[in-house]
This record gives C-alpha cells, sequence and structure tokens, in this order.
C-alpha cells in the first residue's frame, strides 16, 4: 500500500504499539536549550534517573542569554544566570553535548542544528522548543514538545505519541522574485488559520517547495508552528542532502553513501493518501504582514485591516485594539518605532543577505531602532565576511551577538511600551515582544525597507 | 503526579479562541529554573494593571470572586497555542486548575496537562459555549464536574462526554509516571537500537563531552 514519508518515518520508528493511536517511538536526536531544557536535566537527575544516550543529546544556550556585544553569564532578564549556569553544570554532569556562550559554533537551537549536521534526513529529533519542526526541512520529523517530554526522551530514548494525521500542502507553480517563504508561509497560515494544521504532520511539496532554497524551506517549516501543525516535512533530495555534506556530525566516507543511498528512498509514494490535501497557487502569494495578535491574521502588504466576522468578532476586537488600528485601515504607511531581524525564523546568512541588499547605502528613518541579531556564530563570521555586517551597521542597526534575542520578552531587554515594531519573527502575540509591544510580522525584506523608511512599506517599492 | 477522578469546581470561562501560552504565563514570570513558583505569574498580562506590579486588573474575569476559585479553565479554540513552554501548565495547576475545557488543544499543550494532572477536554465549540455562558452567569450554580471515570463534563447547562485516549486517561486517572511506564519496555527498546545500529550506524554518535 502506498505511505507518506511520515508513515513510512513512523513506522521505522515504532517500537511498541500502545493501544489507542498511541505508540512509543523512538528518538533519535533531542536538543534542549536553556529556558526549557535545563528544568528538564534537572528533574531528571533529581529521580535518580540518568541519559540514555548522551551522544544523541545536545543543549544549546539561546534564549536567555545576551546578544550584546560583550555579553557574558549575567543578563538582562532578571534571574536569567540561574538558567544559563543551571543548564551548563546539568549538560556537563549528564555528559551531553554543550554549544556553550563562548562557543563559536552557538546559536539557535533550530539554526545551528544543520550546521553541525545533528538534524540528518529520516531522523526523528525531538527539542522542547515549540519552532523544532523548523528541522524537518532535511526531510527529518521533527517536533516540539514540553520539558517533562524531553525528560521522557532522554531517559528512554523514546517518547510516547498519538499518530497525527496527514496534511499536504502543494505549492504549484514558482513564487515571484520579489516575494519569498515567509510570504508564503503568512499566505497559508491566513488560508487555514492558526488552527489549521492542528494534530496534522504537514508535507510541503510540489513545485514550489522544491525551487526553495533550503534555507528558505526552514522558513517555511518553522512558520507550520503557527497553523498548529504537529511538524512539517519536505522530503529530502539534492538540496537539503547537499546542505549537510561536510557537517561536524554527519556521516562520512562509506557510511555517508550509505546514509544517501537511504535518504533517497525517503518520500511519500506517488500515491500516497493524505488525510487533508491543500493547493496553494504561488502567483497568488504578495508580500505579507500580520495586521493582528494571531499570525492568521494576515494581509497582502498593500490590503487593509480587514473586517470581523460574526463568529470571530470578539476575537477581531480585542485584536483591533490592542494594535490599534482600525477596520478598513490600511497598513503601508502606517508609522513604526523599530525593526527586528532575527529569530529562528529568518536568520541565517540568506535572510540578512537579502535584507542587506534593501538597506544598502541607505539609513534607518529617524528614531528608528533597527536590530539584527544572526542565528548562529557561523551565520555571524559569515555575515561579516561577506560585508553584509558592514551594510546593516552602515545602515544604523545594531549588530549583535547570536541568540533568540527580542524574538520574545522575558523581563530584560524589550521594545518599549505600545511600540510598534516589525519583525521577522514568528510570533504578533500580545506583549510578545515587550509590554504592550505591538508586533507585525513580515519578511526580512519588507522589515529592511520600512526601517528605511520608518514606517510600514511595500518591499517592491523601496 | 496526582491521581484524578473527578473534580467539581466554579469554572472560568475565557471564551477567547487562541490563548496562547504566552499569555498563560509571560515569559517574564518564568523567573526560577523550576517547575514551581509561577502562580503569581498566571495570566499576568491580562490580570495585573501593567507589567511587573500585582495590582488586580478589575475587569479580568478570574478577579473577581468567585472565579478567583476557579478549578476549570473554559477557553476558545487552540488554546495553549504558541510556545511549548510546559511552564503555562505548572502553572495552572499550581493555582488550583484541574481540567481545561476548549472545542480544540495545540498539540504540545495537550500533552503537558495530560503529564501534569490537567485534563484536556475536548467538546463540540456550541457545548464549550453552553458550560462558558452558564458558568459566567452563575458561577456557583453552574460549577463544572469533570469524570475521568463517566468522561463527562456537566454542569446544569447540561452533560457532554469527551474522548481521551486510554494511554493519557490511565496515566491521569493513575497519576501515574509515564517514564515508568516506558521503562517497562526497555527490554524492546534496547533491542530495537541495537537492530537499528546495524541499519542507521550514522545515528549512534559517541558522547562528546
Amino acid at each position: 500500500m502506498p505511505a507518506t514519508l511520515f508513515e513510512k518515518l513512523w513506522r521505522q520508528h515504532r517500537i511498541a504499539d500502545l493501544g489507542d493511536g498511541v505508540a512509543l517511538i523512538a528518538i533519535d536526536r533531542v536538543m534542549l536549550h536553556e529556558r526549557t531544557g535545563g528544568v528538564a536535566l534537572d528533574s531528571l537527575s533529581k529521580s535518580g534517573r540518568t541519559v540514555l544516550a548522551p551522544g544523541q543529546a545536545f543543549a544549546v544556550m539561546d534564549h536567555i542569554v545576551d546578544t550584546l556585544p560583550g555579553r557574558s553569564d549575567a543578563t538582562k532578564m532578571p534571574t536569567g544566570m540561574a538558567f544559563i549556569t543551571g543548564t551548563r553544570a546539568a549538560a556537563h554532569a549528564a555528559g551531553i553535548g554543550l554549544f556553550d556562550l563562548d562557543d563559536p559554533r552557538q546559536g539557535i537551537c533550530h539554526v545551528i542544528s544543520p550546521e553541525q549536521g545533528i538534524v540528518l534526513p529520516g531522523v526523528t529529533l525531538v527539542c522542547p522548543d515549540s519552532h523544532t519542526g523548523t528541522q524537518g526541512a532535511f526531510g527529518a520529523l521533527a517536533w516540539g514538545i514540553g520539558s517533562s517530554e524531553a525528560e521522557h526522551a532522554l531517559a528512554t530514548g523514546t517518547l510516547r505519541v498519538r499518530k497525527p494525521r496527514t496534511m499536504r500542502i502543494t505549492v504549484r507553480g514558482r513564487l515571484a522574485a520579489a516575494v519569498g517563504a515567509k510570504d508564503l508561509a503568512l499566505h497559508i497560515i491566513a488560508q487555514v488559520g492558526s488552527a489549521g494544521a492542528q494534530g496534522h504532520a504537514v508535507e510541503f511539496a510540489g513545485d514550489g517547495v522544491a525551487a526553495l532554497d533550503i534555507e528558505q524551506r526552514q522558513t517555511l517549516c518553522n512558520m507550520a508552528t503557527e497553523m498548529s501543525a504537529f511538524c512539517a516535512i519536505i522530503a529530502p533530495d539534492d538540496v537539503s542532502i547537499s546542505a549537510l555534506e561536510g557537517t561536524p556530525l554527519a556521516p562520512t566516507g562509506a557510511q555517508w553513501d550509505q546514509a544517501v543511498a537511504a535518504w533517497r528512498t525517503l518520500a511519500s509514494d506517488r500515491d500516497a493518501a493524505f488525510d487533508r490535501d491543500i493547493a496553494i497557487d504561488a502567483d497568488e502569494v504578495a508580500p505579507m504582514i500580520s495586521w493582528g495578535t494571531s499570525p492568521q491574521q494576515s494581509i497582502p502588504v498593500t490590503g487593509t485591516v480587514p473586517r470581523g466576522e460574526a463568529e470571530t468578532e470578539a476575537n477581531h476586537r480585542r485584536a483591533l485594539a490592542y494594535m490599534g488600528l482600525e477596520a478598513g485601515e490600511a497598513l503601508a504607511g502606517l508609522r513604526i518605532d523599530a525593526a527586528f531581524i532575527g529569530s529562528c525564523t529568518n536568520s541565517r546568512l540568506s535572510d540578512l543577505r537579502r535584507a542587506a541588499a534593501v538597506v544598502q547605502g541607505r539609513r534607518v528613518a529617524e528614531g528608528i531602532r533597527a536590530i539584527c541579531v544572526p542565528g548562529s556564530g557561523a551565520v555571524k563570521r559569515a555575515a561579516e565576511a561577506e560585508g553584509i555586517a558592514d551594510t546593516l551597521i552602515a545602515a544604523g542597526f545594531e549588530w549583535r551577538e547570536p541568540g533568540c534575542s527580542m524574538c520574545f520578552f522575558a523581563g530584560g531587554e524589550s521594545f518599549g511600551l505600545r511600540e510598534r515594531v516589525v519583525s521577522t519573527t514568528n510570533r504578533n502575540f500580545e506583549s510578545r515582544q515587550g509590554p504592550e509591544t505591538r508586533t507585525h510580522i513580515a519578511s526580512p525584506e519588507l522589515v529592511a525597507a520600512s526601517a528605511i523608511a520608518g514606517r510600514i512599506v511595500d518591499p517592491r517599492e523601496a | 503526579m496526582e491521581a484524578f477522578s473527578r473534580v467539581t469546581a466554579v469554572a472560568l470561562p475565557l471564551l477567547f479562541d487562541n490563548i496562547d501560552t504566552d499569555i498563560i504565563i509571560p515569559s517574564r514570570e518564568m523567573k526560577s529554573v523550576g517547575k514551581t513558583g509561577l502562580a503569581d505569574g498566571l495570566f499576568a498580562g491580562w490580570r495585573y494593571t501593567a507589567v511587573g506590579n500585582r495590582e488586580p486588573a478589575p475587569d479580568f474575569l478570574m478577579n473577581q470572586p468567585p472565579f478567583d476559585r476557579a478549578r476549570v479553565l473554559i477557553a476558545g479554540v487552540n488554546v495553549g497555542c504558541g510556545s511549548s513552554r510546559e511552564h503555562a501548565v505548572w502553572a495552572l495547576h499550581e493555582y488550583g486548575f484541574r481540567a481545561v475545557i476548549a472545542p480544540s488543544f495545540n498539540p504540545i499543550f495537550r500533552g503537558n496537562c495530560i503529564r501534569n494532572g490537567v485534563v484536556p477536554v475536548q467538546l463540540e465549540a456550541d457545548s464549550v459555549r453552553l458550560l462558558g455562558e452558564a458558568a459566567r452567569a452563575d458561577p456557583l450554580g453552574q460549577q463544572v464536574t469533570v469524570d475521568l471515570d463517566a468522561m463527562t463534563a456537566s454542569s446544569g447547562a447540561g452533560s457532554f462526554g469527551f474522548a481521551l485516549e486510554e494511554d493519557s486517561r490511565a496515566m491521569l486517572r493513575n497519576g501515574w509516571d509515564a517514564i515508568d511506564l516506558t521503562l517497562q519496555h526497555r527490554d524492546r527498546i534496547a533491542a530495537w537500537r541495537e537492530a537499528d545500529r546495524a541499519e542507521r550506524p550514522w545515528i549512534y554518535l559517541e558522547p562528546r563531552a
């Protein structure tokens, strides 16, 4: 019987059937970060248990560490140092690999995983971080879990998982030159809704996906979280396999050849049936931006804030009031206070390259705070070598150390009260980037162009 | 984890869709590395008048007795979306919540509920609204009972059956630890890993620390 890629990986990793749709699934890779991973390691050791396979587990410092130059264990976030030192001590005690603050490989977990060859096609990979599905761009079964489940995966090498349904999102045709994976993602989320993929393993397919480079694919899979997908996956191909070749933890020599041969078989069969199947026409995707407090509240940048419908009226009104907007208002032209480029969604080299191309030779508008946070040490060094950093700094951007930074407000650094921010991050939730901040999520190009203009602009007109 | 069979309590209806985990516990309220000390930060953005203070916002329902004693939360679709932070459930539990009723749950949040003694009760949107509106109009008279034996959520507004996979139901009812349950399969896990290592040797990295 024809099977989906998800089904093949599920069957391969199923150790036991626990009944009622739940299975015991083998976990090949566990990643942890200092925000939610330290507590899992702590709890594990307090219960007298150990990590089953320390070689398959990794800890990263990204969520709480400062991204200001000259940073140390001390953080702007009150009590942040305890998370950092606690995770460091727990990782050492557990014998798992750690990408510490002073490590040149340090960065956002989902950015450094492929750089290091932690994620590989066909692996099951979990992390107590909701955006773990990002790594499905490499043909891995990667999903976000809670801290207790992380503890479970560390202790047993498995998870008890309720089998999700399957959903295929086929992108027909190629995206126009001026739009990218972030626009595509927001376009899809606006259509299917924030809960639109709930309970589903999403496979992105079609020529529009095959044409995306590996970094754009990660952006797309990253945003599947914002439609509540269990995970997102793209079948491995030359693009993803060659991106991993030569990375430190990828197999080498004959083992590489053996692995590649196995990875080549990882695709949904031609006649495989999905529980849901939707198609998107790439030529309908325009530069997108969110207007509200949920990623589904996104529109083309040329559009106007929609009116609510009866069943969502209360949510709609709340979002409008929070954002200081009115139905019918155009987003283009709206004055902003700040611009942020970074996060596991859009902090890779090509993201920064596209932003730099927009700001080249220009200056950030007077009074606008503009920040760029590269996703990893490797991205930062490459951007500096390529002149991207110089371009951004000359334009007036702050150039930071790698980390999650102001993707979320943890009590330390923030954008100010009710400030309007255009951001390449993944969430526009209430107070996500600071007290009552009004976040509009969009692509690096749109954020860069808006920083220059001091207001929301269509990057095609910048 | 404590065993759960049934709770009858005042319900707090927050009938908004997409109540995310940043709303349930803002990142700034996750101050310690552990799982406790979080109840004060529960719904902090809605519950207090400004960031950092502890002055109750008068219009937030949970600040209005008897809703302050609620142990059942009634929410809109996609409750618990956003961040995977288990702190959202730890905060709910520490405050006293033992069940969340909603038309749909974010999967990570749902899993976190099950592992921490909070029953995720998924009902049709109309049933959720009925229970929620009744609880709002008469919180003491329309207390909600969530019963894991009968698999119902009920109040004077009606009684509604819900489903839960047996694995999760057993864990909640008995207060079982999932790791203990899984370690009963220790031999099968070891055998699977050995067979897999022959097929996919590149998965099995040596510790580097």
